[in-house]
């Protein structure tokens, strides 16, 4: 029988997860897990600035691993923290798992130095949460923590364990079975029979995937199936990159931001197929006039996703990669030519068009240099506001676990650590993280982790010196009263990334600047490179919010 | 208590683990997505292992979406929908007057 504390028990089980990498930061109530992890030689750990950062960190590299990210936090501020990550990942079926330290069991209750009820917090903002009591728990706890987070639809899990817990002596006679996925629930044969029923006799089908087709072989499946059966699809923002950009059946992101092709064709469509997608407000416009024609069939792992927002004709509790798969037999393969030339004729009329695509210093324009200047590899992550959505129009994503995003949750701030985390994942890939000045002053400390740790991180900072989408919330819904969202002083970010160590270029300034940003995207390790863009300059077409797709407001005419 | 609201009232009988923290879990739950919990009463049960847990919930035409929001919860094992004694409730309210 093995003799541990309950912190290495957890760090024995944390190695038993294949846990290699943690982001954190020690604190007074989980320094016995950090002694223990720091002699665990197995597991790296990264040292954010900020818990936030470190639960971003983790989501970076549970978005491009599909496996979990694990975090560390002490108890009270620490812990608290971490709340805004795990409501992110929560949104956006992120597989998490945070490991918070906690005051001892006796102090419970006492308002004790740092004690706070990260239990009673974090329970809307996880999928599942635990209070560890004793160390024998831990064994049962750690693997559920870990099965809970990846089965089903994925989610982040807290783990809350009291610093006595943590020191306690626990025998264990063998480590468990790690924690792993429950298998999924078969698909009702009768739905699918009724879906391809449906299917069979719609003359005008569309596919919208999301963030549910994400991993590559969903993503395999979705391709296999609009390639076959000639059905056009539509993404979400999650859905981005799960068929390529340019592909002939890809008609483009849907909704707020989306292409007006999209919009239209969801509107035209007889039967809309909905895979791992929830249907989101920023997607679907004013509800009552969502694809108001069209029969629905809804496809997704979590069954009160089904008939949540809209009740489908049919709806299918499953793994889209098995939903697809076993329905493709049960269609007639066909062509529907008139469909397909609609589809085609609407993106070309009414796809997306960027405005000064070949100007590098324009804010489309930045987008189209870096695109051309990296490969599939690069994983794409972006901040919250107008840089965001550009990213999502105009970068050509081209397949899955490339794009990482806040959509959900729509989190300022996600996007250096998010990228610090998938960059560490890939071991010195390129992570381009997209940001606005507003954004990427959330956690700038996070500079210093990249720093340190020399990930491959490449942010392109499109600084409008305030906070652009609200700005154009204002301007356009506010009779352009511009209060409150814009910086009055303006921030030298070039100068405070040099101060956190990391190379940095004004491409405004520079006389070659295609030559200066080849130059930082293929030197490794982190860097800023800085783009001066108007917060006038508006992101178009856009649905007002609580109106229809079918209202989409175009810019002026390029 | 009028017939017609009565009428609309559904009885939810849930098992669920027993531990601290599940009721929070629970109230938690609706009140996070704006459903409203008109009774609730928890015995235990299993010696002690699970309890039981009776919900009385407004029929408000969302009682499917309740239904799945509340089975995804970790510590739910069960739910069953109208399997409940009405009595129950009323036993209750009388005692409550006491």
């Amino acid at each position: 029988m093995l003799r541990l504390s309950g912190a290495e028990l957890t760090i024995r089980l944390l190695e038993n997860q294949g846990v290699t990498c943690i982001a954190g930061i020690p604190g007074g109530f989980n320094l016995p897990l950090y002694d223990a992890l720091g002699r665990s030689g197995k597991i790296r750990h990264v040292l954010a600035r900020h818990e936030q950062g470190a639960g971003f960190m983790a989501q970076g590299m549970a978005r491009v691993s599909g496996r979990p990210g694990v975090l560390f936090a002490t108890s009270g501020p620490g812990a608290t923290n971490t709340l805004t990550a795990l409501a992110d990942a929560r949104m956006d079926s992120v597989p998490l798992v945070c490991i918070t330290g906690q005051v001892p069991q006796s102090m419970i209750g006492t308002d004790a130095f740092q004690e706070v009820d990260i239990y009673g917090m974090s329970i809307p903002a996880t999928k599942h949460n635990f209070l560890v009591r004793s160390p024998e728990e831990l064994p049962k706890v750690i693997a559920e923590a870990f099965s809970i987070a990846v089965s089903d639809r994925p989610g982040p899990v807290l783990v809350d364990i009291p610093r006595d817990v943590q020191v306690a002596a626990a025998g264990v006679d063998c480590l468990p079975e790690p924690g792993k996925a429950s298998p999924m629930p078969e698909p009702d044969s009768a739905a699918l029979s009724r879906a391809a029923e449906l299917l069979n006799a719609a003359e005008r089908p569309l596919l919208l995937i999301g963030g549910g087709t994400s991993s590559p072989q969903a993503a395999a499946a979705v391709l296999e199936f609009i390639e076959q059966q000639h059905i056009p699809a539509v993404m979400s923002l999650q859905g981005l990159g799960v068929v390529p950009h340019g592909h002939e059946m890809a008609v483009g992101m849907l909704g707020m931001h989306g292409a007006r092709a999209s919009n239209m064709l969801v509107e035209e469509c007889d039967v809309l197929v909905v895979v791992g997608a929830r249907l989101g407000d920023r997607a679907t416009g004013r509800l009552d006039s969502f694809c108001p024609k069209s029969g629905l069939i809804h496809i997704d792992i979590d069954a009160s996703e089904v008939g949540k927002l809209r009740m489908p004709q049919v709806g299918l509790t499953a793994d889209a990669t098995q939903a697809l798969r076993l329905l493709m037999p049960l269609l007639q393969p066909r062509r529907r030519d008139c469909w397909l030339d609609r589809v085609a004729d609407c993106k070309v009329t009414h796809g997306l068009r960027f405005d000064r695509e070949d100007d590098i210093l324009s804010p489309y324009g930045i987008i189209r240099h870096v695109a051309d200047l990296l490969t599939d590899e690069a994983v794409i992550a972006t901040d919250v506001g107008q840089h965001q959505m550009r990213v999502a129009q105009a970068y050509p994503m081209s397949r899955p676990r490339q794009w990482l995003t806040s959509g959900g949750l729509g989190t300022m701030g996600f996007g250096l650590p998010a990228a610090i985390g998938a960059a560490l994942e890939l071991r010195g890939g390129t992570a381009v993280c997209f940001t606005g000045d507003g954004s990427l002053l959330m956690n700038i400390q996070e500079m210093a982790t990249a720093a340190e740790t020399g990930a491959n991180v490449k942010i392109i900072l499109c600084n409008n010196n305030g906070l652009g989408l609200v700005q154009q919330q204002q301007d356009l819904f506010f009779d352009g009263r511009i209060t409150c969202s814009a910086y009055t002083t303006r921030t030298d970010f070039v100068q405070i990334a040099k101060g956190f160590g990391l190379p940095a270029a004004r491409l405004n300034t520079e006389k070659d600047p295609q030559r200066v940003l080849k130059e930082f995207l293929a030197k490794p390790g982190p860097c800023l490179i800085e783009v001066q863009v108007r917060a006038e300059d508006k992101v178009f077409p856009m649905v007002p919010p609580g109106a229809a797709n079918s209202q989409m407001i175009e810019g002026s005419p390029l | 208590m009028n017939s017609s609201i009565k009428n609309a009232l559904t009885m939810l009988r849930l098992s669920v683990n027993n531990h601290p923290g599940v009721m929070s879990h629970i109230c938690g739950l609706f009140a996070g997505r704006a459903y409203n919990l008109e009774g609730i009463l928890v015995t235990p049960e299993a010696g002690g292992a699970t309890c039981r847990m009776w919900l009385v919930v407004k029929d408000d035409g969302r009682m499917d979406q309740i239904i799945k929001q509340v089975s995804k919860l970790h510590d739910v094992l069960d739910v069953r929908v109208g399997q409940a004694e009405p009595a129950v409730f009323s036993k209750l309210a009388g005692c409550l007057e006491h």
